[in-house]
C-alpha cells in the first residue's frame, strides 16, 4: 500500500484550509435500531489538497461529507477546519451535491448570488457573481431559469454557486454522478483547472475509481458500512493526467482490489 | 419528368379565383356569417312587433345592426387592424354562435312568447335594466367588491401566515392543527346565524365569514406547500450561510408559492358562495341583495342582468388571480389552466 503525503510532492497556494477529522464515529437511529455508519475515522487533509473518498455504495461517504459541511454533528470525535472545531454550516465549506438542487424560482444569476445574499453582502459584491458565472462559461445564460438548462449546465451553476463564496474547502458529493460520460470528462478537466487556479482544499466523494485517480492527489478508500479508512493512497502524478497512464492503471487495479472487485479487472 | 395531376395545372392556371374563393370560405367567410347573423338579430328586433311592453327594442335592434356593420368592416380590413383584426378573426365563430343564440332568444321571448313570459325576459328588457337601473346596479357592484375584497384579503393574509407558521414550526402546528381540523371543514355559511348576532354589524360579520371561507384552503395549501419543500434546498441554503429567517422567506415561501396559489384559487371560489349568501341574508347591499330584491318584485330581467354582472366579476377575479400567478411564477410551467 502506498501511503505518502501528497503535500510533499506538490506545493499549493495558501488559500485552502486544513481539515482534520479525528476519531469520528456516527450512527443513525432507524426504527429504534442503531445503525452505525462511521467507525473511528481519522483523516488529516493539508491545505489545498484534492482528496477523493472512494467506497462501496451506502458506506457512509456522504454522511462524512455532511459532517464536514456541518449539516450534522458526529456522535463522537471531532472535525476541525484550520484547528477550529466545526459546529455548524459555514460558507467557507460549501457543498456541491449530486443533484444540482438549483432553486427553480431563481434565475442562474439569482442562484449563484444565493450565498452572498444569505450572508447579506450581495449589494457590495455583485461583481463576484458576474465573475464566477463568467468563470464557468454561462454568461449568456445568466437570466435563464433552471428548467431551461441541461444537466451539465445546471451542475456548472451549482459549482458557480459554491465558488462565489471563495470557499476554503470545497465539498463535492458525486457532483458529476448524473452527467453523461462526455460531459463528465469535460467537467472533470474544468474542475481540476478551477482547483489549480483557486487553490481551495477539495474533498470529493465518488463511486468512480477512474474519476478519483484523474482528479485527486490522494485517494481514501473506505470499507463497507460502518465506514473505516481502508487505505490512503497518494496519486503522485502531475496534471493534466491521462486516463491511459500505466501508473494510474496500476493504482486502479489496486483500488478495485481493495473494494473487492479484482475479478472485474 | 415528374408526374402531376390535372388539378395542379388548373389551380396554377387560375390562382386568382382560387385565392378569392378560399378567402370567402375561410377567414372572411366566418366573419361574413357573423355579420349576417347579427344583422338577422337586429332585423328580428325591428321587424316583428313585441308581445309585451319594452322600451329598448328599437335601440337593441339598431345596436345589433351597428355591431353587424362593425364585424363586416373588421372582417375585410382585419389585415390592416393589427391585433384587433386578428382577435376578431379568431373569435368570429363565437360571434356567429352568440348572435344566433340572441336571435333565437329574441324570437322565442319578445316576438312569439314560446317561452313563458315573466320568467324568460327578452334581451331588450335586460338592456333596459342596464340603462335604467344602472345607479342601483353599480352601487350593488361596488358594495359586493368592497365586501369581497376586504374579507378575501384578510382571509388570504391570515391563512398564508398561519400556513407558513404551522408548516415551519412543529410547536405552532401542535396547537393550531387540531383547531384547523375542527373548524376548517365546516362550511363558512354554517356560522351565519352566530356571526350575525355576535358581530356589531352585518358588514363585519360577512367580512369575517368571507375571510373564514378564504382562510381555510389558503392555510391548508400553504402549510402543505411549506411542509413539502425538499430538505435539499435547506441544506444548500444552510451551507451557503443562510439564517432561519432567510430559510423561511427566501426558501420555504417561494418553494411553496405554487401551492399557495391553488389555495388562493379555491378560497376565491368558496368566498364567492359566502358573499352571495351573506348579502342575501344579512347585508342590505351588493349583488346578492340585488338578486333577492329583484326576486321579491318578480323582476326577472333584473335577476338575469345581475347574474351576468356577477359572473363577469367572479370570472374577472379569477383571471386576475391567475395573471398574478403567471407573473410571480414565470419560472414554473402553468399547472392549472384558466
Amino acid at each position: 500500500m502506498v501511503v505518502q503525503s501528497a503535500a510533499e510532492a506538490i506545493s499549493y497556494p495558501a488559500v485552502g484550509a486544513e481539515l482534520d477529522v479525528e476519531g469520528v464515529s456516527h450512527a443513525f437511529d432507524i426504527d429504534g435500531a442503531v445503525l452505525p455508519v462511521l467507525d473511528n475515522v481519522n483523516l488529516s487533509i493539508a491545505p489545498g489538497e484534492f482528496v477523493a473518498l472512494l467506497g462501496p455504495s451506502g458506506c457512509g461517504k456522504s454522511t462524512l461529507l455532511r459532517l464536514v459541511a456541518g449539516l450534522e454533528k458526529p456522535r463522537s470525535g471531532s472535525l476541525r477546519e484550520d484547528e477550529v472545531r466545526i459546529s455548524g454550516p459555514h460558507p467557507s465549506r460549501v457543498v456541491v451535491f449530486q443533484d444540482p438542487t438549483l432553486f427553480p424560482w431563481r434565475s442562474v444569476w439569482g442562484n449563484v448570488a444565493l450565498g452572498l445574499e444569505a450572508q447579506g453582502i450581495l449589494k457590495a459584491q455583485r461583481h463576484r457573481v458576474d465573475a464566477v458565472i463568467e468563470l464557468v462559461g454561462l454568461s449568456s445564460f445568466r437570466n435563464a431559469y433552471p428548467h431551461q438548462l441541461s444537466g451539465g449546465m445546471a451542475q456548472r451553476v451549482a459549482l458557480a454557486r459554491a465558488l462565489v463564496n471563495d470557499p476554503k474547502i470545497l465539498v463535492l458529493d458525486e457532483p458529476l454522478g448524473k452527467l453523461d460520460s462526455l460531459t463528465r470528462i469535460a467537467m472533470q478537466a474544468e474542475l481540476v483547472a478551477l482547483w489549480q487556479r483557486k487553490g481551495f482544499t477539495t474533498l470529493l466523494v465518488t463511486h468512480d475509481v477512474e474519476e478519483a485517480l484523474v482528479l485527486a492527489n490522494r485517494v481514501i478508500v473506505l470499507s463497507d458500512r460502518p465506514a473505516r479508512i481502508k487505505a490512503d493512497i497518494a496519486v503522485a502524478r502531475p496534471y493534466p493526467r491521462h486516463r491511459g497512464d500505466p501508473y494510474l492503471a496500476e493504482l486502479r487495479k489496486q483500488i478495485l482490489g481493495l473494494l473487492g472487485l479484482e475479478a472485474t479487472w | 419528368m415528374s408526374t402531376y395531376s390535372v388539378s395542379d395545372t388548373t389551380a396554377a392556371a387560375a390562382p386568382r379565383a382560387a385565392v378569392t374563393f378560399a378567402n370567402l370560405s375561410g377567414s372572411y367567410g366566418v366573419g361574413l356569417a357573423a355579420s349576417l347573423v347579427w344583422l338577422a338579430f337586429g332585423v328580428s328586433c325591428l321587424y316583428w312587433p313585441d308581445v309585451g311592453d319594452w322600451s329598448r327594442t328599437s335601440s337593441l335592434g339598431i345596436g345589433a345592426i351597428v355591431i353587424a356593420a362593425f364585424v363586416l368592416f373588421g372582417t375585410f380590413s382585419a389585415d390592416y387592424l393589427g391585433n384587433a383584426g386578428q382577435a376578431l378573426r379568431k373569435r368570429a365563430p363565437w360571434l356567429v354562435a352568440f348572435g344566433a343564440f340572441v336571435t333565437l332568444w329574441e324570437v322565442a321571448t319578445a316576438k312569439f312568447a314560446w317561452l313563458p313570459l315573466p320568467f324568460f325576459p327578452p334581451p331588450q328588457s335586460i338592456l333596459e335594466v342596464y340603462t335604467d337601473d344602472l345607479p342601483k346596479l353599480l352601487d350593488s357592484v361596488f358594495a359586493s367588491i368592497k365586501l369581497q375584497l376586504g374579507g378575501y384579503i384578510i382571509g388570504a393574509t391570515v391563512g398564508f401566515i398561519t400556513g407558513v407558521s404551522i408548516g415551519w414550526s412543529q410547536k405552532i402546528g401542535y396547537w393550531v392543527h387540531p383547531v384547523l381540523r375542527f373548524i376548517g371543514p365546516l362550511p363558512a355559511t354554517a356560522w351565519l346565524p352566530i356571526a350575525f348576532f355576535t358581530f356589531p354589524s352585518s358588514w363585519s360579520a360577512s367580512t369575517f365569514l368571507i375571510a373564514l371561507a378564504t382562510g381555510f384552503p389558503v392555510t391548508v395549501l400553504t402549510w402543505s406547500g411549506v411542509a413539502s419543500v425538499s430538505r435539499a434546498y435547506y441544506d444548500v441554503a444552510r451551507t451557503l450561510g443562510a439564517k432561519p429567517s432567510f430559510l423561511v422567506l427566501k426558501v420555504a415561501i417561494p418553494a411553496a408559492l405554487p401551492h399557495v396559489f391553488v389555495g388562493l384559487f379555491m378560497g376565491l371560489g368558496s368566498s364567492f358562495a359566502v358573499l352571495v349568501v351573506a348579502e342575501m341574508i344579512g347585508v342590505k347591499a351588493g349583488l346578492g341583495w340585488y338578486l333577492q330584491w329583484a326576486q321579491g318584485w318578480a323582476a326577472y330581467a333584473n335577476m338575469y342582468a345581475a347574474l351576468i354582472v356577477m359572473s363577469l366579476l367572479c370570472s374577472g377575479a379569477i383571471t386576475l388571480l391567475f395573471r398574478t400567478r403567471d407573473r410571480l411564477l414565470v419560472w414554473q410551467k402553468g399547472v392549472v389552466k384558466w
